[in-house]
């Protein structure tokens, strides 16, 4: 301690501001800006249309219609969070339903056992082509862009072989009548509830466990954590199995709530997960993102859309402003990385020049990983 | 003084590259030995044969005296063997905390632990306690280490190095990146490592620092050892005619 206090504390690393209040450092936090911007919208359509926007039908319509993105968003997370992507996830929860379906249908029956049994294949169609997509990604080093956009091919197309093209609707009564449109005390609907749960569970996942922390080190420095000994690759192959369960769950939710296999209705499911991933904060560059900050991306949408409809604007204006805000996202995580970068307790009035510069410098060394030449 | 680790007649070739041809290399506990050299004479290919990241196509390393196989950094890591590299690994997004722990996490006791959850105060606890045995004083705990400074992010690379070598410590130049007064801490943290009894192994191109922390030097050419020297038995055009091939210092082993 001594040694360290004479040669000017080599270590001694600013502490955080010290006027830095519990609001500022709020402020700071992940998703944090978004959440505002969700509270004004919310508080700003019940002011101008208290009856029929601010109701409680109408606010539980907006949480069911979320509900199946928001499980889905908990696996994308955790794939942007490592500066990859997932586009297959559409196609998969569509593949996963289509054969859920067709062995339920096969094994005959309204009961639970074949709604378990039809869950069970639902899960595990999903996790294999997420174990596929991550293997393919880890040990070939193909881009994940790529590998998903194949995988997305892939399983729509043996989604349509298997059924023709035709969507299938036999869907168990019991899964209909619990996880489809049944409610909790009259008042909570059960896919909410099984929502909720996975994102809390994805929550304490990604925050909690070694997992996540694997998750974020993996997305921050892939080649570091590999030297100090950490799995990479098998980081990866979980990470992106994991993402192909929660679309294999949501295929389950999706079956139960449409009554059918919506074969042709998930075309822009996966970019509609990724918007509100990265509108709740999450870093396309990887190391950066929350589970919580998904979530409230993907109410954004949902508020601006039922909002619209709820005022009489046509509801096209919601992929105007989603876009809009889409966009704002990544231009306020571009400031932020830079920030990162650049160091310092504050940065104020960065040049132009700089964060071009630092941005570069993060996208080559998250790109790909340089050779190391021998000296 | 007690050889700890040693490398011998270790070859390494890619493709047509001979990087290293028979280099012969040891550290005794308790000394830091500077590896210099022109850029591909072989220096980092040596240290991460010998950091287990890589492995040599001939010759062998020997650890306290018994012939060992590095096959991978969690080998040597096994062994009390910790390397800071040139771009420090670390990830940046991370507090320093959790870097030093990185990949040696510290888990919750039973069931918790087996379900993956970490024990995040005991690893604040003894992550506080290794920065400051090497006379670090961090307050910021809970910042990411890529807003910090390039000294401080260096420094925590040392530390996070230092706390988990019992035995070796390769640095692949520490001080490149760094200022005056920086380099000044690091060298200084350098001793500190050493006078805990670990073995070091310093790589520099700055001749003044290897003069300055050496208590031996090790000239790698061509993929060969052609001179180990005490910088008292030296100087500086000698050592760098060694390194160029304009010396012939005849002084191997």
């Amino acid at each position: 301690m001594t040694a360290g206090a004479a040669t000017g504390s080599l270590l001694a690393v600013d502490d955080e501001e010290p006027g830095a209040s519990a609001l500022q450092r709020l402020s700071r936090l992940q998703g944090f800006q978004i959440l505002v911007l969700l509270v004004v919208l919310l508080v700003g359509f019940s002011l101008l249309e208290p009856a029929a926007f601010a109701s409680v039908s109408n606010l539980r319509a907006i949480v069911v219609n979320t509900a199946i993105l928001a499980v889905l968003g908990v696996g994308m997370t955790f794939v942007i969070i490592t500066g990859g992507i997932d586009l297959s996830i559409g196609s998969v929860l569509v593949f996963s339903g289509v054969v859920a379906s067709k062995v339920m249908t096969a094994a005959g029956g309204q009961g639970w056992g074949v709604a378990i049994l039809g869950i069970l294949v639902a899960v595990g169609c999903g996790t294999a082509w997420g174990v596929i997509n991550g293997v393919v990604i880890a040990k070939w080093n193909i881009p994940p862009l790529i590998v998903t956009l194949g995988t997305l091919g892939m399983s729509l197309g043996f989604a349509q072989i298997i059924t023709g093209g035709v969507d299938i609707r036999e869907v168990p009564e019991v899964l209909v009548d619990t996880i489809g449109y049944g409610q909790i005390g009259g008042e909570i609907p059960v896919l909410v509830v099984v929502s909720a749960i996975l994102v809390v569970a994805g929550m304490v996942l990604l925050h909690r466990t070694r997992f996540g922390l694997y998750t974020y080190a993996v997305g921050s420095n892939a080649e570091g954590s590999r030297r100090v000994g950490v799995n990479v690759n098998r980081q990866l192959i979980k990470i992106y199995a994991l993402s192909g369960c929660t679309a294999g769950i949501a295929g389950v939710l999706s079956l139960a709530y449409f009554q059918a296999t919506t074969i042709g209705g998930q075309t822009t499911t996966n970019l509609n997960v990724i918007a509100g991933v990265v509108i709740g904060g999450t870093s396309l560059f990887g190391g950066i993102g929350s589970v919580f900050g998904t979530v409230i991306g993907l109410f954004v949408p949902a508020v601006l859309q039922n909002g619209f409809v709820v005022m009489g604007i046509q509801p096209f204006w919601q992929q105007v402003v989603v876009g809009a805000v889409l966009i704002a996202a990544v231009g306020i995580d571009q400031h932020r990385r830079t920030a990162l970068v650049k160091g310092g307790p504050k940065r104020k009035g960065l040049s132009g020049a700089g964060t071009r510069k630092a941005t570069k410098m993060l996208v080559t060394r998250s790109g790909s990983k340089a050779p190391e030449t021998p000296t | 003084m007690s050889i700890v680790l040693e490398a011998r007649g270790v070859s390494k070739r890619y493709g047509h590259v001979e990087a290293l041809c028979g280099a012969n290399f040891n550290v005794a506990a308790g000394e830091v030995v500077s590896l210099i050299g022109d850029n591909g004479a072989g220096k980092s290919t040596l240290i991460r044969i010998m950091a287990g990241t890589e492995r040599p196509d001939e010759g062998e390393l020997i650890f306290d005296g018994q012939p060992v196989e590095l096959d991978s950094p969690s080998a040597s890591h096994k062994l009390g063997i910790e390397t800071v590299y040139q771009d420090l690994a670390l990830a940046s997004h991370l507090d320093p905390v959790r870097n030093i722990f990185l990949g040696r996490e510290i888990m919750r006791p039973g069931i918790l632990g087996r379900l993956g959850f970490m024990d995040n105060d005991a690893m604040k606890r003894d992550g506080r306690k290794a920065l400051a045995s090497l006379g670090a004083t961090v307050r910021n705990f809970s910042g990411p280490v890529g807003a910090m400074s390039g000294g401080q992010r260096q420094a925590i690379a040392v530390c996070r190095a230092a706390a988990w070598a019992k035995k070796v410590i390769f640095l692949d130049e520490p001080t490149a990146a760094l200022g005056v007064v920086q380099t000044a801490n690091v060298l200084d943290l350098i001793r500190r490592v050493r006078d805990l009894g670990v073995a070091v192994v310093f790589i520099s191109h700055s001749m003044p620092h290897v003069m300055e922390i050496s208590d031996r030097i090790t000239v790698l050419r061509r993929g060969a050892t052609v001179a180990t020297i005490k910088p008292a038995e030296t100087n500086m055009q000698q050592l760098v005619g060694a390194m160029t091939g304009a010396v012939e210092t005849g002084a191997e082993q």
